[in-house]
């Protein structure tokens, strides 16, 4: 008796470290010590099941530490030695394999049922059989979103015409299936059970593939929260309260999160799930591009990617005089350097509407004269760069001056900010600047827009920062 | 109706705890900024292995020669803890650039 009881307190301890892990995991100072709580919390969780008192247990611990040393070597391996940048479609496949396993596990059930070892009544049926068929879209859906991430498989190779429809034909057939073996057993044959299993898989295939690759970490996120509903779904059948709670709460957790990605990309998840409908049309034309898109970034989070980076260099422009913003740059720069970033300043000759503008207005602000780098100083920095932030300058940071020979600017020397692994852009618009060109730096994968007036921008960058 | 209120009534508790078990994860996850949404889906993804337990279970009331139970629980259990196991690692590796500086 009392032994169980200590087990039960471990288990729901093991949730609370989930709860707070995840929380503490939403924050960039205590985001390592959640990640490694909630590891705490597994381990816990783990361990007190298998030593948890079972009626006709029979344990049979061998098979169970066989397949855990297997599973964590190959866990451990994959995840020591995966590229930074390949990082997105690991925890696809990680939680592919995760959907797999609740496949197995209904399998099992229903395997049993239709062999005369089990008479599951139809609530029990019905979470079986959901659990199949969440986890099998989870699972399925996860690998093509492994492959489509890791470049294996292109978007428009898997991709029928009005592929909405065959879409709309899987939920269909699956969940017509589904409370068909459940009202019907127990006249139900061992092969109906795989043909359900074989279609739920191929719907999660279907599911994902009309999909695009930009839209695909929402889709991860999303196949993740499955992952958490048919863990819940698991737990009602094994009656397992910390597989219950923890699958509903990272369900739950994982909708929102996958709500927030979307809305950080401009897009509603609707439009993510069934927009890739339309973008279906578009992938099917080879070249392509697209509208361009200029990603915006929030001060907050502008304030992080400074926070935490080894070197910053601020390119100002004619904004930056417009604004009046010098002192408040001045005391960004202080506060990054106060937390061991370096800062710099890039000057570009023509930048403002004199030479030599800038270097009034920063001497103004009292900025040390060796932290000014004219153009040929700064260009060969860039690429060491982890932040480049340019406030209020637009014509001397256009790349078409290098590779657009069309380009009115074509030729001159500029600024090459896109080098730098990040690129914040401080503007009140896209608006075109001086010279009337649009400039494609807006668009470039490593830029973010803060929009807004440079002054009010460098002041709540400077708030932002003081509260990490 | 009947039947609803039966329902309720039955599982009244079940459901309360789910609801605010619901609105917990809804709520632990209100602001967060965009660099961490990478992160945060990866340690959510690794909770989500959870599922292993179900596995365990399975494993430990099997009997000893039920092989087509023990070899599928089994599968069950490599690929559950490869979720867990490299979900918290690989989430941990991507958060070694908030390492505080000395």
């Amino acid at each position: 008796m009392e032994f169980q009881f200590f087990i039960d307190v471990a288990l729901l301890l093991a949730a609370i470290m989930f709860i707070i892990g995840l929380r503490r995991l939403s924050s960039p100072d205590t985001a390592r010590t959640g990640n490694l709580l909630a590891a705490f919390g597994m381990g816990v969780a783990i361990i007190a099941m298998l030593i948890y008192p079972l009626h006709s247990a029979t344990n049979n611990y061998l098979w169970i530490a066989g397949g855990m040393v297997v599973g964590s070597v190959i866990g451990q391996q994959a995840a020591m030695k995966v590229k930074l940048t390949a990082m997105p479609q690991l925890v696809s496949l990680f939680n592919g394999f995760g959907g797999a396993c609740a496949v197995l596990l209904g399998f099992i059930e229903l395997y049993k049922a239709t062999h005369g070892q089990s008479q599951p009544g139809v609530g029990e049926l019905l979470i079986v059989v959901f659990t199949l068929l969440v986890g099998s879209v989870s699972f399925t859906g996860s690998m093509l979103a492994f492959a489509k991430l890791d470049g294996r498989v292109k978007d428009r190779k898997v991709t029928f015409r009005n592929h909405q429809y065959l879409n709309m034909a899987f939920i269909a057939i699956t969940l017509g299936m589904s409370v068909y073996i459940a009202v019907a057993y127990p006249a139900v044959s061992f092969g109906l059970v795989i043909a359900f299993i074989i279609v739920s898989l191929i719907y999660g295939f279907s599911f994902v593939a009309p999909i695009g690759g930009a839209d695909m970490p929402v889709v991860i996120s999303l196949l993740n929260s499955f992952t958490g509903l048919t863990a819940a779904a698991a737990g009602l059948i094994y009656d397992n309260q910390i597989m219950l709670l923890g699958g509903v709460f990272v369900g739950a957790a994982g909708t929102i999160l996958t709500v927030l990605m979307c809305q950080a990309m401009n897009r509603s998840l609707l439009n993510v799930v069934i927009g890739g409908f339309g973008s279906s049309a578009s992938s099917i034309a080879p070249g392509a591009t697209g509208d361009k898109v200029a990603r915006s970034i929030t001060p907050a989070d502008a304030a992080i990617l400074l926070y935490y980076s080894k070197s910053v260099v601020f390119v100002p422009g004619y904004g930056l005089a417009v604004a009046q913003a010098q002192k408040d740059c001045k005391e960004l720069d202080e506060l990054l350097e106060a937390n061991g970033v370096s800062v710099k300043y890039a000057i570009h000759p023509v930048a403002g509407r004199m030479p030599g503008h800038m270097n009034v207005l920063l001497a103004e602000a009292d900025v040390p004269y060796p932290k000014l780098l004219d153009l040929d100083e700064a260009n060969p920095i860039m690429d060491q760069t982890d932040v480049v932030v340019v406030v209020g300058a637009n014509d001397v940071v256009n790349p078409s001056a290098i590779d657009e020979p069309g380009s009115p600017i074509y030729g001159m020397p500029v600024l090459e900010v896109w080098k730098a692994k990040n690129v914040i852009v401080m503007k009140r618009s896209l608006s075109v600047g001086y010279a009337g060109i649009d400039n494609p730096l807006f668009y470039h994968e490593r830029n973010h827009m803060l929009f807004g007036d440079a002054k009010q921008s460098m002041q709540e960058l400077a708030r932002e920062v003081k509260e990490l | 109706m009947d039947q609803l209120i039966q329902f309720y009534n039955q599982n009244d508790l079940l459901i309360w705890l789910l609801i605010f078990t619901i609105i917990l994860g809804f709520e632990v996850i209100s602001k967060v900024p965009s660099v961490l949404h990478t992160p945060l889906m990866s340690g959510a993804n690794a909770i989500s292995g959870i599922v292993i337990i179900g596995a365990i279970v399975l494993i430990r009331q099997a009997a000893p020669d039920d092989y087509v139970t023990l070899g599928i629980g089994t599968l069950g259990i490599v690929l559950g803890m490869t979720n867990v196991v490299g979900g918290f690692a690989v989430t941990n590796r991507m958060l070694e650039m908030f390492k505080k500086k000395k």
